[in-house]
């Protein structure tokens, strides 16, 4: 939906979001008052967690000390009563019952439009865009607007006069009535409509490619990358060095012509336990030291599962090799609410700002890698006292109960 | 303890390994005898009365369980030192619960392992980053679960869990009274009553757990 209000109630009151968004077509339909529900819930549910902004922030916090935009809607307030006296003095009923959810609806997007992030606009934007763009473009296109406008405005007044007209024919009168005022929007905005929905799947796609680029490079970084620094490291051992780029040259076969990317596990893992001891042996093997591993609690391994042992597992490589301490301690544990792993050193530590910028280690491989599956990770470290990396995903709900995605 | 250096009897069914224990060991404590099997251990551990007994929790008849229950029948006052390579869990809980006094793994430090003796020796409880984090899963609440019997004993403090999972992710008791500003003594009295629960609770888990392990 355009502010994800119907997928954030759902995931409050523990309800499938179609169900809710239902409710809010169908109120919205009846008699309007869903339509000002949305807006208002939009503007006062705050924003979920692991949102980019930050958690527990609503719009109506910052709208509170928006004095113009407050002013601006207490104007609204004379228009809502020129609406109803019009409505007694026509004797229009129906239109003195759609001017109140209109009206909060258009105070409530004035608040939100005001006060949102970029990325509460963007939908208002794009709803309203075939109004801004009503009747521009090459001349074809002006003048099929024009036949679709005034279509639209036949279809549409006597849709109206059919609801608000005489007594005669009870039932057929309202049910045609609408259809003939849906048949008018469609009309009017349907080809926008269609383009913007293109527009938007493109949108998507491309946001996918992104990601999938991204982790394509925290792969890469992961194995090739980390190689070729041990390998430097190792100049003057030539066993060493033949043997980490054997070992590399048969990840790289298997990743290019089996299919098995670096990091995956092994067929027969299938729990955060069962990944982790994995990455100890891995690690321990690889760069010589031990890793002590506590597990409490256990998870299946599903893709946010998966994506936080990938992170842990290059927050272990890094204390092992860069931390000279020879001990790393892991520590993982699945509650209820969410699976967190602490990966904690006694070695030399570092300082955030004097590592250099195009390390990608710590920002993409962890950082990023736990932002896209939705988790967070946190850095505690200075020089000469360790280091300790928290990672923590939130444990995924079944399926239809994600957090305010899919805004469409 | 009588003194500086503590009285130690080593029993682990390798001789290599109580060997490579004896000389990392060195002349920070007294080792009184050594022992590879559980007929053998109880008979050392009751001619010599050490301090502290420094046990492999798998021995072949009857286990490190099985010394301690005997040796704690006829003297009560020496303590033990749990010492494994293994995973099971189930296994060192019922040496914690027959009556050792902490758990390490074999892959110890030398300096380490002197440390947890001389810990043991003055009475205190060692727990090591594993055996923290088998006692959190031991207590942990299940979610259909019956409410606890005896509460004082079936259930762990905030603070008590607390204490278990910075120890659990590689803390020393130092470090975790620096980290939640208690001193080291509180942090010491918290472990040994966890100890004393893990000992007492007839937790249903405590026996049984394994075969329930929670995969969320």
């Amino acid at each position: 939906m355009v502010g994800g209000v119907a997928a954030g109630l759902a995931e409050r009151l523990g309800l499938d979001p179609t169900v809710v968004r239902a409710a809010f077509v169908v109120t919205a339909l009846a008699s309007g008052f869903g339509l000002a529900a949305y807006v208002v819930g939009w503007l006062a549910l705050p924003v979920a967690a692991g949102d980019e902004r930050p958690a527990g922030a609503s719009i109506i916090g910052r709208a509170r000390s928006d004095t113009q935009g407050l002013a601006l809607v207490v104007g609204l307030v004379p228009v809502l009563v020129l609406l109803l006296l019009g409505a007694s003095v026509l004797r229009t009923p129906w239109l003195g019952s759609v001017a109140w959810p209109l009206l909060i609806s258009a105070a409530g997007l004035i608040l939100v439009w005001r006060n949102g992030t970029d990325a509460d606009r963007a939908p208002i934007r794009q709803l309203g865009a075939p109004l801004a763009r009503f009747g521009t473009g090459p001349h074809g296109t002006w003048r099929r607007a024009v036949l679709r406008a005034a279509v639209g405005v036949v279809l549409g007044t006597a849709g109206v006069s059919l609801i608000a007209g005489g007594q005669e024919r009870a039932v057929v009168r309202p049910i045609g009535g609408v259809a003939l005022v849906l048949g008018a929007i469609v009309v009017v905005f349907g080809p926008w409509w269609a383009n913007l929905a293109r527009e938007l799947a493109q949108e998507r796609r491309a946001r996918t490619r992104a990601e999938e680029r991204a982790e394509l490079a925290s792969r890469v970084h992961d194995s090739v990358l980390q190689t070729l620094a041990l390998v430097q490291r190792h100049a003057d051992d030539p066993q060493r060095v033949r043997s980490l780029a054997r070992a590399q040259e048969r990840e790289l076969r298997a990743w290019l012509f089996e299919g098995r990317a670096p990091g995956d596990f092994d067929a027969d893992v299938a729990t955060l336990g069962d990944a982790l001891r994995q990455v100890q042996s891995e690690v321990e093997a690889a760069h010589g030291a031990r890793v002590e591993l506590v597990v409490v609690g256990d998870a299946v391994l599903d893709e946010r599962v998966g994506a936080l042992v990938a992170a842990a597992r290059e927050a272990t490589v890094n204390a092992a090799k860069w931390s000279g301490a020879p001990v790393v301690s892991v520590y993982a544990e699945a509650e209820p609410e969410q699976v967190s792993v602490f990966v904690r050193d006694r070695g030399k530590g570092f300082d955030r700002q004097a590592v250099a910028a195009h390390r990608k280690g710590l920002a993409e491989s962890i950082e990023g890698r736990m932002a896209r599956a939705g988790g967070r990770a946190r850095v505690a470290s200075s020089p000469g006292s360790g280091t300790e990396v928290e990672l923590a995903v939130p444990v995924a709900r079944p399926a239809g109960h994600r957090r305010r995605e899919g805004r469409a | 303890m009588t003194g500086g250096r503590p009285r130690v009897v080593l029993v682990d069914d390798h001789r290599l390994f109580r060997a490579g224990v004896r000389s990392e060991l060195g002349d920070r404590v007294e080792v009184l005898g050594e022992a590879g099997d559980v007929a053998e251990a109880v008979e050392v551990i009751t001619a010599s009365g050490p301090d502290v007994v420094i046990l492999d929790v798998h021995l072949p008849s009857g286990g490190g369980q099985a010394v301690v229950e005997e040796v704690k029948r006829t003297d009560p006052s020496v303590r033990f030192l749990a010492l494994s390579v293994s995973d099971a869990p189930e296994d060192v809980i019922a040496v914690i619960r027959a009556g050792a006094r902490g758990y390490v793994t074999k892959n110890i430090a030398g300096d380490e392992l002197v440390e947890a003796v001389q810990r043991v020796a003055g009475g205190d409880a060692v727990f090591s980053p594993r055996l923290a984090g088998f006692v959190l899963d031991a207590f942990a609440a299940l979610p259909d679960e019956a409410p606890p019997v005896d509460p004082e004993l079936d259930q762990l403090s905030a603070r008590e869990r607390e204490v278990l999972r910075l120890i659990a992710r590689g803390y020393t008791y130092k470090e975790v009274a620096r980290e939640l500003s208690i001193s080291a003594k509180t942090v010491e009295s918290h472990v040994s009553a966890v100890l004393r629960k893990l000992q007492l609770s007839t937790r249903y888990q405590l026996s049984r757990w394994a075969a329930e392990r929670r995969l969320i």
